[in-house]
């Protein structure tokens, strides 16, 4: 199982789907009307670190975490 | 890297900061304060840190200024921060200006767009996110 945890303002609580590559991953979030619309605009890490490529593999025990646009200082 | 709960002591965190670099022999340091301003209605801003991230973020910089001789220094806010006091502190030391002059600019350029840092205007004790002040940070978009 891959833990997918939304960052910031989304809202929305952790989930914990079976996947095994972001690809799967991004078919399944496309799914969900309160997360797709947060995805074209949302940075990807994997166990902390950030993530440029749809074909990355994703094994059980995996954390992911999808983070929308910031604003610090 | 220092986070804090609510406005920074910025005197006492660029005081120790000034003091740690006392005998390191920098020739520059250059200090940046935010400063939350009073606009539209707001009472403070409200910041939520995905601290793992940050923490890489953060420890690249590190490694960049020390490939020019130099050092960072940040310190930011978590949760609520009053108009008028400060959520977000910087600072580079180094041998000469020209160089710390040049990275204290690219390191907030990179901060605002990069570090993984939420805010919300806070009004009449409500939490907004901040969303049109917010960027896509890079790679943003893979899943969609």
């Amino acid at each position: 199982m891959v833990k997918v945890e939304f960052l910031g303002p989304m809202g929305i609580e952790p989930i914990e789907i079976e996947v095994s590559n972001l690809k799967e991953l991004s078919k399944i979030l496309k799914e969900n009307r309160d997360i797709s619309s947060w995805l074209d605009k949302s940075a990807v890490a994997i166990n902390d670190v950030m993530v440029n490529n749809l074909d990355t593999t994703l094994n059980s025990g995996d954390r992911v975490s999808i983070l929308p646009p910031v604003c610090g200082g | 890297m220092e986070l804090y709960n609510g406005s920074l002591d910025t005197k006492e965190i660029f005081g120790r900061w000034l003091d740690e670099q006392s005998h390191s022999n920098y020739g520059a340091y250059i200090p940046f304060v935010g400063t939350i301003r009073a606009e539209d209605g707001i009472s403070a801003l409200s910041f939520d840190i995905y601290e793992p991230v940050l923490q890489v973020w953060f420890d690249k910089w590190v490694e960049k200024a020390k490939e020019r001789g130099a050092i960072v220094k940040m310190a930011h806010s978590i949760g609520d921060v009053e108009v008028h006091t400060s959520s977000y502190i910087s600072a580079v030391f180094s041998p000469q200006r020209k160089v710390a002059l040049s990275l204290i600019n690219e390191f907030v350029e990179d901060f605002k767009a990069n570090a993984p840092i939420w805010k919300y205007d806070v009004i009449d004790g409500e939490r907004v996110y901040a969303q049109d002040r917010s960027t896509p940070m890079s790679g943003a978009g893979l899943l969609g």
